[in-house]
């Protein structure tokens, strides 16, 4: 009989490194709130750089002394890359909590219920509420997904399946066009679009606009999907006597399902909470209007920029109860595209 | 280049004595004075081979010397490859498959391929899988259960799949999955199989369980196999062609029955392959 061992990790920390780890840290976060107390260095951002200086400098040095160079520069690179990922989060946390903070003030039930149909911005926030907004707002992603879904997949196909002549000038020119500045794209709906043909204002209009800046998202992402799929299943796939459309059809948009989900997910973010157009094309009323091609359509990002214009408390904090929702509202899109791939992965 | 290469003819060594039958299977595949080129490069030269129905045909000889390319000629895969070119004639039942004209997708039918990846589609369960040839070529069939069923057992897949046929095929194992790309290329009915290498990513196993696969369907179609494994070109085939590029364009050397390919080649290169001098 051989008896089994019980499993160790000989590669992890001993209790005695542990130590020494938080004393570091320990040591860094004394010596930089003193330093920023007998310095004229002020605010969370001195505490937060003296901190990471600090620790680089006592780690670096300690490392040296006890392991050498190499592991000097190996802790010192470390310490770069923490800093650098702890940048990348911090505004980002830092806006969804003051948005929170300021936003949860005016969230109150009558708010996806009441539209401001019937509400000054002076009114206390009892009165009215965002429904317009957020039905304007869906309505938008909704016609804005419906036609730039299809036009974006099908680029992306030329670009990767049918190799056509003109796919490096229409690959150059849908990269150009990601960079189309939101509100030129507004000015072109209206200029060309609204002022000679329709001459009203309506969400339809806003969507158009939408459309321009979310096909060049759609149309790269999902290329960058379907290069991924292999090239063997093609082949199969032809090789069975399918013709390129079925196979394509059958074959590789299935398998690059998820990844054109997140090309869609992507083309949302985009334009979920773009202004600009909106302003331009919407006209932003203050009523739920079901009609998206007939007068003018609310949305939420029109009427955070309408209540803050507005000044009044009241405006303002209905304002950062918009942003709030206008977050939650990503938010839950982006869970629910993420819920329909995955159930079809997990089933694998 | 020490000798010119000649063109082989298949019907005068199938009457030296030893090749199977070759009457009643119908499809007679042939290959006649075909040459292929990636843009500039000329990658074979000249290939003149004909396979007769029913048997089993194996391409021997080192990497690089257009085996692959050249099953790729046969059933018009080769023209994917951007910057492929070819010349020559493929007649299938006596018709050129390169003729103007001619329906890629119905070649593509009656020739079948098998790759030498392993690449089940992944978003199909196993039941689908086998069943995809039929709704890619938009094929009608009346009992598809029993379809699925015949090209699992005839791919030597079903005892192990029969109760999971709505798992998806990536589940598999490697060989399995190999096997499951032979049902789904005969669930089209082909007359003939090409396989690029089929064992080449799978355990000795796997190897032997497609081995007899290979035997066992050559009772009804025509089958052409490269191979880098000697032993399993002498086990599986009743005919070898050895394949080799000597700088320039891959030619082939010698074709003969497998069994005087290994124990009497003519040609010396034939030789010194086959017996592991070189490649």
């Amino acid at each position: 009989m051989t008896t089994i061992p019980a499993p160790r990790k000989p590669w992890a920390l001993t209790p005695q490194a542990r130590v020494r780890e938080v004393l570091l840290l320990l040591a860094a976060l004394i010596t930089s709130i003193a330093l920023v107390q007998v310095t004229p260095l002020k605010g969370k951002l001195a505490y937060f750089f003296t901190f990471f200086a600090i620790y680089a400098a006592i780690t670096t040095f300690s490392q040296y002394f006890t392991r050498g160079k190499a592991a000097a520069k190996d802790a010192f690179i470390k310490t770069i890359v923490v800093v650098g990922a702890v940048i990348t989060v911090l505004p980002i946390a830092s806006i969804i909590a003051t948005v929170v903070s300021k936003g949860i003030a005016g969230i109150r039930p009558g708010l996806f219920t009441h539209d401001m149909s019937m509400a000054t911005p002076t009114d206390p926030l009892t009165n009215g509420g965002l429904l317009h907004a957020i039905t304007g707002t869906l309505t938008l992603v909704a016609l804005s997904l419906v036609m730039s879904v299809p036009i974006g997949i099908l680029t992306a196909l030329y670009l990767t399946e049918i190799k056509g002549r003109f796919t490096a000038p229409i690959r150059f020119l849908v990269q150009a066009m990601s960079g189309v500045p939101s509100i030129i794209a507004g000015l072109f709906i209206l200029s060309a679009v609204l002022y000679p043909i329709t001459k009203s204002y309506s969400g339809f209009m806003g969507a158009l606009a939408l459309t321009i800046l979310m096909i060049p998202t759609i149309t790269r992402t999902s290329e960058e999907v379907l290069l991924l799929i292999p090239n063997d299943l093609r082949e199969a796939g032809v090789a069975l006597g399918g013709t390129q459309w079925r196979t394509v059809a059958m074959i590789v948009l299935p398998a690059a399902r998820s990844g054109l989900v997140t090309a869609m997910i992507l083309g949302v973010a985009r334009i979920a909470g773009e202004t600009a157009p909106i302003l331009l094309l919407t006209g932003g009323g203050d009523k739920v209007n079901p009609n998206p091609f007939n007068g003018s359509l609310g949305s939420l990002p029109y009427f955070i920029w309408k209540s803050f214009n507005a000044g009044s408390p009241e405006a303002i904090t209905r304002a950062w109860a918009g942003l709030l929702v206008l977050l939650l509202v990503v938010l839950i899109l982006f869970t629910l595209a993420r819920l329909l791939t995955t159930q079809k992965m997990k089933a694998r | 280049m020490d000798t010119a290469v000649k063109p082989h003819s298949l019907a005068s060594v199938a009457s030296a004595g030893r090749a199977s039958s070759t009457t009643s299977l119908g499809t007679g595949l042939e290959a006649r004075g075909i040459h292929a080129w990636f843009g500039k490069n000329h990658v074979l030269s000249d290939i003149n081979l004909d396979f007769a129905a029913g048997s089993v045909t194996a391409l021997i000889g080192p990497s690089g010397c257009g085996k692959s390319t050249f099953i790729r000629t046969i059933n018009r895969m080769h023209e994917f490859i951007p910057g492929a070119a070819m010349a020559g004639e493929v007649l299938l039942d006596g018709e050129d498959i390169y003729a103007p004209g001619v329906d890629v997708t119905k070649i593509r039918l009656r020739i079948g391929m098998v790759f030498q990846k392993p690449n089940p589609f992944p978003s199909m369960t196993i039941g689908e899988n086998v069943l995809s040839g039929l709704k890619l070529a938009q094929l009608k069939v009346e009992n598809q259960d029993d379809l699925l069923e015949e090209c699992l057992e005839r791919a030597g897949l079903w005892n192990e799949v029969k109760d999971r046929l709505d798992a998806y095929g990536g589940s598999l194992s490697g060989g399995q999955q190999q096997r499951l790309c032979i049902a789904r290329s005969l669930a089209v009915r082909p007359e003939v199989l090409l396989m690029d290498e089929p064992c080449s990513a799978l355990d000795p196993g796997s190897t032997l369980r497609i081995e007899d696969t290979i035997r066992e369907l050559s009772d009804s179609m025509t089958i052409v196999i490269v191979t880098h494994n000697m032993q399993q070109a002498a086990r599986v085939s009743d005919y070898t062609a050895f394949f080799l590029s000597e700088g320039g364009p891959g030619q082939m050397i010698e074709v003969a029955p497998t069994s005087e390919i290994f124990s009497r080649p003519k040609d010396q290169r034939t030789e010194n392959y086959v017996t592991g001098r070189f490649g």
